[in-house]
């Protein structure tokens, strides 16, 4: 019987395998795994199934900012509070707590360099606990995911081997 | 003109697999999983620290056992494995991959006239080693009703008082068959009553999906008896390092490493320093890959049960053997209708001895996705044959 670790670093990386298979791959029955799956997702441990987008070939206008943000937690609520205020903005699409020179790390997509700006200096930085913001926008994505974007997988062995 | 060529190696039947290569090479637009190496690369991390080492102009020769840090790391690894200890210094040595370690033993351990048993179908190279030391290959014919394992008493109907070695090639290359530890505790028997020594290849030990490989040597009265072989190559994806390791009594290593100090000098340097990456942080790697074989392994097999094709269900390494005795045809004719008509090569099982006949080898060293489109081809052409 397939592992629930097994099951959710498969679709992790295929979310669009379908309990059949899934069924066969490890070895179980494709009742338990569809009840597996349905317990995943009842937890929160499945939050969505996503599809991997290299959207810089698309030629669409899409820009990445990865902003750095140093704010004042707040009595009672440390940083829970202010990192809801930030994720409650459809435009992030991140948000992280994180250890060291900042507090929470913004990901932000936008249609453009102005618009990613706009957010910054109207939105974010004025709200009263932001100490200091600091912006970082993606240039190229080599590797997302895990998946790697820049190059192809090439099979570069011998056709036949003993 | 003399003829320059001595009888012995004319007398060697060049490898089945050659002769199918060169058609597969000339058939355009054919996808292969005839291939027996690992599709993944090997984990940067390993690779890394073999950068690292030339990095540093680590560019020498290493001594001839290989380098003492590798060995130690090997020591651990089988000791934390197998619950035996082998002396890094005087019990373990560094191989250029596992097939020089089996023709290092064969030669070193036979003399001319000494039997050999060879367990078939199994890995191309034991015959012809035997041969080339002067050995007397004798083949024992493993049978699918046994699921490819062998047994006791097929041991005992070929042993004469001229059998010396007796080759355990599991798991197994191109079965699939592992030995699980009762099969061995027969085997070990026999073993000892007849006073025969083991040549234990065990290459793709870490590939085993019903449980951890158990190796003959964790067999009480066989760690003396036996040449424990592996490598990097099928664990780590390292096929082209060229690196694998012996192990086994100091005074049959000994020799072995004076045959390997006169033609080798050493296992690549390079290699060696990667290696002890390897066997230190690289479970993790192993059985994620190993996790991967083990989905591809059930999907092919599932597969053949729709399509109604009989196999056994294989444990070990990164092969499935059908049996395709049903289509009244020869492996290789089978073979090479598949890729003449589809396009799609696998390897006759007759290039793994005469018993392998009427079988084929496919190996799932190879993504689903792979995979799922060789299979297609694969129902088209037999399909096609049973109408």
């Amino acid at each position: 019987m397939g592992t629930r670790e097994e099951i959710l670093n498969i679709i992790e990386k295929n979310s669009r395998i379908e309990v059949h298979e899934l069924s066969v791959l490890l070895g179980a029955d494709e009742l338990l795994i569809a009840n597996e799956l349905k317990a995943l997702e009842d937890e929160g441990i499945i939050c969505g199934y996503h599809t991997m987008i290299d959207w810089s070939k698309t030629g669409l206008d899409k820009v990445n900012a990865l902003i750095e943000v140093k704010v004042t937690p707040t009595r009672g609520q440390g940083f829970d509070n202010i990192a809801e205020r930030i994720y409650k903005y459809p435009e992030v699409t991140s948000v992280y707590l994180m250890s060291g020179g900042f507090d929470l790390m913004v990901i932000l997509e936008g249609k453009s360099l102005q618009e990613v700006a706009g957010f910054v200096n109207n939105k974010l930085a004025t709200l009263d606990t932001v100490l200091s913001t600091a912006t970082h926008f993606i240039l190229k994505k080599y590797k997302d995911h895990g998946t790697i974007l820049t190059k192809q997988y090439e099979d570069t062995r011998e056709i036949i081997t003993p | 003109m003399r003829d320059p060529l001595g009888k012995k190696v004319i007398g060697i039947k060049p490898s089945g697999i050659r002769k199918f290569f060169d058609i597969v090479q000339e058939t355009e637009g054919a996808i292969s999983l005839g291939v027996g190496e690992p599709d993944f690369d090997t984990p940067w991390h390993i690779r890394d620290e073999g950068i690292y080492s030339l990095e540093k102009g680590r560019t020498f020769y290493t001594s001839n056992s290989g380098l003492k840090e590798l060995r130690q790391e090997v020591s651990n690894y089988i000791n934390r494995t197998q619950g035996v200890t082998y002396d890094p210094l005087k019990e373990i040595f560094i191989t250029v991959g596992g097939s020089e370690a089996i023709d290092l033993a064969f030669r070193a351990m036979v003399d001319e006239g000494d039997e050999v048993l060879i367990p078939q179908p199994s890995y191309v190279s034991y015959e012809p080693c035997a041969i080339l030391a002067d050995a007397v290959p004798v083949i024992i014919e493993l049978k699918e009703e046994n699921d490819f394992r062998l047994t006791a008493e097929e041991v005992l109907e070929k042993v004469t008082d001229k059998t010396k070695i007796l080759v355990l090639p599991f798991p197994n290359n191109p079965t699939g068959a592992v030995m699980e530890k009762k099969d061995l505790e027969e085997i070990a028997k026999v073993v000892i009553e007849k006073d025969l020594y083991v040549i234990s290849d065990e290459i793709y030990s870490e590939l085993t999906y019903n449980g951890k490989h158990v190796s003959i040597v964790s067999l009480p009265g066989m760690r003396e008896r036996t040449i424990l072989i592996n490598g990097f190559s099928k664990a780590y994806a390292m096929t082209g390092w060229r690196l694998g390791y012996a192990c086994g009594p100091a005074n049959i290593m000994a020799q072995m490493v004076k045959i390997h100090q006169f033609a080798i000098m050493c296992a690549p340097t390079t290699s060696q320093y990667a290696a002890v990456e390897a066997l230190r942080n690289g479970d993790e790697d192993v059985s994620k890959m190993r996790e991967e074989y083990n989905h591809r392994r059930r999907y092919l097999l599932n597969e053949f049960k729709k399509f109604g094709l009989p196999c056994f269900e294989p444990f070990g390494a990164f092969y499935v053997f059908p049996c395709i005795k049903k289509f009244g045809m020869s492996s290789d004719e089978f073979c090479t209708r598949l890729l003449e008509e589809e396009k799609l090569a696998v390897v006759p099982g007759s290039a793994f001895g005469d018993c392998g006949e009427g079988y084929i080898r496919i190996s799932y060293a190879y993504s689903l996705q792979n995979l799922k489109i060789a299979m297609e081809r694969f129902e088209k052409f037999i399909s096609k044959l049973e109408h």
